[in-house]
């Protein structure tokens, strides 16, 4: 009995692990409370988000040093007690959401008017930044299950907050697939729990290769069938398109930012490190599923002219993309994929956030009816010019880079299916850019058309300051990729070859 | 028995497939809750039945003395069966809010997102 407390106890330091998230809860619960005041709930939410960023960035640097960190819940050993596991990929991504949603309670407190009032808003965005904080540091598979019913319930909150009937159209969609998005992943969990016993990720590594493959096999299939539909992948992506747009600005560029890329990592996770065998069955289909993403989401925006419905269909070719490193499952492809996800974290975010403030300006949200914004509005024009570039993959902005490590990969790869990854990635960027900036020379270049009301240029101070910031910080990384370039790398190499993740959950005698 | 449970289990997931594939809001509600329901009860028998003693080690002892039931699966259940009672009453509500704005509750009717007739986009520039 001494000896079981002795062993399980966790020392003081491996709370950091936690502690964005507990914060986030807390923080959510307070607003609750608070919500007759906005002005309270939102230093609330600030002060909430920088202590998280502030942890996380204590967390990554520790990763960074010494490898994963674990902790274990309540004195029950690892492969029992629901285990907390970051590792760089992770506790990057979740610095990423915390800085974005950072930015994202800014610009929203622009928009925000004295009619809002006790919506909630600033509760169900820490909610929202607890569940996907809480599905980045997970090392367990149901407490993941949790975090993104967490994610999802806040998500309904704030889709239908203002209360519009064209936003009631788009959460009766979004509800639903994602609902029975997480539900399927419940689905194979059950199954899984029931073939190997275990629901530890560490643990679920050494216990899988034992399994009956055919089983396991047909559980991961369910789960890529799960996570593509949470981030919306090829043949499931139908209700992105048909929901981001719906609600204000503020909140569709939180999702773009934060949820599909929860289901991208999941994936990238649950098969490249938890059923690795298992991926390489299913990898003509990923691979099928990232050449069809990339190639249809930027044809989608290219015939799309509601302008935020557009960004949605580029998002959509972000996540080919990302997916495009699941097929590849080289060190090199897994760190292209986690730089993918971080770049299209910042990216997607800073452009749903420009498209609002384009929207706000024009008074529309058809690009057929705008136009002339530029002679208005030019740091707007330039904005939108660099993220289009930077979604695109132009060097040297951020979105060149993960692209950059993709392809290499796929090269390096060879075979039919690293160069048609190849030539998809290509298409995509060629795509993207003719997409993207035939968007813009309608907005900002064209003369304004009969239909359009002239622009007129509005205050708004803090909107271009939250977008230019992410702006910013998205060509900085570009501009000196070293950091991020070694942090994929050590990155992958900790999803490549698990060992030490295994070692930091405490399971390191029971692998095979 | 575990036999007898799988074959409801499927059953559950086949009738929520079903009702899920209907366009009727209500009808899609229904099939959510019994593929919920479905789930859940396989969760359940993932953690295999057994007739034995409810999990509860008695004082003095440090491990139960015999077989006793797997707590794990019940616990997950438990987790699952509020979360998704939680998710269908939101559902439940948007579905209801989703009919009195809307005035339909089919949703190939509901087109106010994703417009039908939306124009192709202009040739030029």
């Amino acid at each position: 009995m001494e000896e079981l407390v002795q062993t399980s106890a966790v020392a003081t330091a491996d709370w950091i692990v936690v502690l964005p998230l507990v914060l986030a809860l807390i923080g959510a619960a307070l607003a609750l409370m608070l919500r007759n005041n906005g002005r309270v709930t939102f230093l609330l939410a600030l002060l909430v988000v920088v202590a998280a960023i502030a942890c996380e960035i204590g967390l990554a640097l520790r990763i960074w040093q010494e490898g994963p960190v674990s902790m274990t819940m309540g004195n029950w050993l690892p492969p029992f007690g629901i285990s907390f596991t970051a590792d760089l990929f992770g506790a990057s991504f979740a610095l990423a959401a915390s800085v974005v949603t950072l930015l994202v309670l800014f610009y929203a407190e622009a928009d925000r008017s004295a009619a809002d009032g006790r919506d909630g808003f600033h509760a169900l965005v820490l909610l929202l930044l607890a569940g996907v904080t809480g599905s980045f540091l997970t090392g367990d598979l149901f407490n993941l299950y949790v975090w993104f019913e967490v994610m999802l319930i806040a998500s309904f909150g704030l889709i239908v907050t203002g209360g519009s009937a064209l936003q009631f159209d788009g959460a009766v969609k979004y509800g639903f697939l994602n609902f029975l998005a997480t539900t399927l992943f419940l689905l194979a969990l059950g199954l899984l729990y029931g073939t190997i016993g275990t629901l530890n990720m560490a643990d679920i590594i050494g216990k899988a290769p034992s399994a009956n493959p055919a089983v396991i096999t047909a559980i991961a299939a369910l789960l890529l069938l799960a996570f593509g539909m949470k981030a919306a992948a090829f043949p499931v992506n139908a209700w992105l398109p048909a929901s981001y747009h719906t609600p204000p600005a503020a909140i569709s560029a939180l999702f773009a930012g934060l949820l599909t890329k929860v289901g991208v990592y999941a994936a990238l996770r649950s098969l490249v490190v938890l059923l690795p065998a298992t991926r390489d069955i299913l990898e003509p289909v990923i691979a099928l599923v990232a050449i069809a993403s990339m190639i249809l989401g930027p044809l989608g925006a290219l015939g799309e002219t509601h302008l935020r419905r557009a960004m949605g269909f580029f998002v959509i070719g972000g996540i080919g993309a990302a997916f495009a490193g699941i097929a590849l499952a080289t060190p090199g492809g897994i760190g292209g994929a986690g730089a993918y996800i971080f770049h299209s974290m910042l990216t997607m975010t800073a452009l749903y956030l420009v498209s609002g403030m384009i929207e706000r300006s024009t008074g529309q949200v058809d690009t057929r009816h705008m136009g002339g914004l530029y002679a208005s509005s030019a740091p707007l024009s330039i904005m939108f010019l660099v993220l289009v570039l930077a979604v695109a993959g132009v060097p040297p902005l951020l979105g060149f880079w993960p692209k950059l490590l993709l392809i290499e990969a796929g090269v390096a790869q060879g075979g039919w299916l690293g160069t048609s990854l190849v030539v998809a990635l290509v298409l995509n960027a060629v795509l993207t850019l003719i997409a993207g900036t035939r968007i813009w020379a309608h907005v900002f270049w064209r003369q304004t058309t009969g239909t359009g009301k002239v622009p007129a240029p509005r205050r708004g101070l803090l909107r271009y300051a939250a977008a230019a910031a992410i702006v910013g910080l998205a060509v900085a990384v570009g501009l000196w990729p070293d950091f991020l370039l070694a942090g994929a790398r050590m990155g992958a190499a900790d999803l490549a070859d698990p060992a030490r993740y295994i070692a930091a959950v405490g399971l390191a005698g029971s692998a095979p | 028995m575990d036999l007898v449970l799988a074959v409801v289990v499927g059953l559950f997931i086949a009738l929520g497939v079903y009702l899920l594939l209907s366009r009727a809001l209500i009808r899609m509600l229904m099939g959510m809750l019994v593929l919920g329901n479905g789930v859940n009860l396989l969760i359940f028998t993932a953690g295999r039945l057994t007739r034995e003693v409810a999990p509860i080690v008695p004082p003095g002892l440090e491990q139960a003395p015999g077989a006793i039931a797997n707590p794990l699966p019940q616990a997950l259940i438990l987790t699952a069966i509020v979360i998704g009672f939680a998710m269908f009453s939101f559902l439940l509500v948007l579905a209801y809010r989703a009919y009195q704005t809307l005035d339909c509750d089919d949703t190939d009717e509901m087109r106010l997102a994703e417009p039908a007739d939306a124009p192709n986009p202009p040739l030029s520039y």
